[in-house]
């Protein structure tokens, strides 16, 4: 029997398995095949919806299914923690002991955030990347009276890279709705010498910054919160004061991939290869999504987009047949909303080879974002879209 | 052959091989390898993207650093920073 094991329940990973659910359907049910998802909580969780936890009136409720209800019933899933994966022996232990063999591993462990390496980061400093953190972040919102946010950026690469941005545009439309916008400073800093990575992208926001009166810092890495001055140093040497502090935390791959030796430390993230999704020149190793070293989103579009590839790799493999090189192969395909605040939003969608020309922000796209918030349930984990 | 490191009249004390990453990764491997160094520490960063030659120079007179050159090697660029805070 062939055994597909997939480390991680999250999009990458539940696209994938579906996706062999449906392309390997008679193999299975031989018992020629067995595709496996292990998952640390059992829960898949849309976290695109956590902004709007902060900013959108979302309930943390409706931005987590268990994971065994989006997977078909032909894909087995195990919840527990990977904790080695020995590619030589090609098993998989996880913290309770178990030992997984796998003739095919696909890595979809994501990313996590590791805000306690920024001292003074838990009591100075929100963030939105969990429920908890957006809770948080809605409750400081609700105290804020007046004075300066600053919005930087604690660490590259992170998740969802336009979402700093969003939430500046967002919290600056706030203020003005509530009447506070005269008595608030609003300031972005940016670690790289533009508002975002990618140049398009930063000729699109860099003039709506301006427009709204938000102050951009360029070539601001965040080094030290001092509390009793309330303020945030950059490596770079300036310093801005802050009445409340939005910080993106540092992010890192999955510990026990360093441990393994499959990713290098301290970043975690597997070198993966761009267009088969190989990792380290394994033939029998894949990685998706956020674990990845590719020069890409870290977003679950990605993973969207990658998860197909995958799965048509090891369906041929696995079937014999010839790969289908069109879809067999990534592109660097990424498609994902924009946020621009006053219910306006944008939509950026690259590749490798062709870098986004976001449209001018509309009302069409803030309410794309929206249907596609409300509808990613029946869609994208079942590999529907 | 000499490299353009090998050229300088001060020592690398640290390469940043950042080839086959793009902006900002090699700007980003910069940054760390400051974080982790002494001070008078040279740093050369290797970088394949062309856009380093211009972003690693404006970060590294923000930052205040000293640029010890920059020169065009086999397929990538060597950007050589001294750590001067």
């Amino acid at each position: 029997m062939d055994r597909v094991l997939i480390l991680g329940g999250g999009v990458g990973g539940t696209i994938v398995a579906n996706l062999l659910s449906r392309k390997l359907r008679r193999q299975i049910e031989d018992e020629g095949v067995e595709v496996t998802v292990v998952d640390q909580s059992g829960n898949h969780l849309y976290q695109p919806g956590f902004m709007y936890i902060a900013f959108g009136n979302e309930q943390e409720r409706n931005l987590s299914r268990p994971e065994r209800s989006l997977l078909d019933g032909r894909v087995k899933l195990i919840v527990g923690e990977a904790t080695r994966v020995d590619a030589d022996a090609r098993t998989v232990t996880l913290a309770d002991g178990q030992i997984l063999e796998y003739d095919e591993l696909v890595l979809a462990t994501g990313s996590r955030i590791a805000p306690e390496e920024v001292e003074h980061f838990d009591t100075e400093a929100q963030h939105f990347y969990t429920a908890d953190a957006a809770r948080r972040l809605r409750t400081a919102l609700d105290a804020f009276s007046g004075g300066s946010i600053v919005i930087a950026i604690a660490g590259m690469p992170y998740k969802c890279p336009p979402a700093p941005l969003e939430v500046s545009f967002l919290i600056e439309a706030e203020l003005r709705a509530r009447g506070l916008r005269d008595k608030s400073e609003v300031h972005f800093c940016s670690p790289i010498g533009r508002a975002f990575t990618i140049e398009s992208v930063s000729e699109m926001a860099t003039p709506v910054l301006e427009e709204k009166g938000i102050e951009l810092h360029t070539f601001f890495n965040v080094e030290h919160i001092d509390p009793e001055r309330k303020v945030v140093q950059s490596l770079e040497g300036e310093e801005l004061h802050y009445d409340l502090l939005v910080l993106v935390p540092p992010h890192h791959g999955a510990q026990f991939l360093i441990d393994s030796g499959l990713a290098p430390a301290p970043g975690g993230w597997l070198p993966t290869d761009h267009h088969t999704l190989l990792v380290g020149g394994r033939p029998n190793v894949y990685a998706l999504g956020d674990a990845t070293d590719l020069p890409l989103s870290k977003a679950g579009s990605t993973a969207h987009f990658e998860a197909p590839v995958v799965a048509a790799r090891i369906a041929a493999k696995l079937t014999g047949k010839p790969l289908d090189e069109k879809h067999g192969s990534y592109t660097g395909r990424v498609m994902c909303f924009f946020e621009i605040g006053d219910g306006k939003g944008t939509l950026l969608r690259f590749d490798y080879d062709h870098p986004p020309k976001p449209p001018k922000p509309n009302r069409v796209w803030h309410l794309g974002k929206m249907l596609f918030n409300k509808t990613y349930w029946h869609t994208v984990p079942r590999g529907r879209v | 052959m000499t490299t353009p490191t090998e050229q300088l009249i001060k020592p690398v004390n640290r390469i940043v091989d950042a080839r086959g990453s793009f902006c900002p990764g090699p700007l980003m491997e910069l940054i760390r390898a400051i974080r982790e160094s002494e001070v008078g520490t040279v740093i050369a960063v290797r970088s394949s993207d062309r856009g380093s030659r211009i972003d690693i120079p404006k970060w590294v007179e923000k930052a205040g650093h000293r640029l010890l050159g920059v020169s065009p090697a086999e397929g990538f660029d060597e950007i050589i920073v001294e750590k001067i805070h």
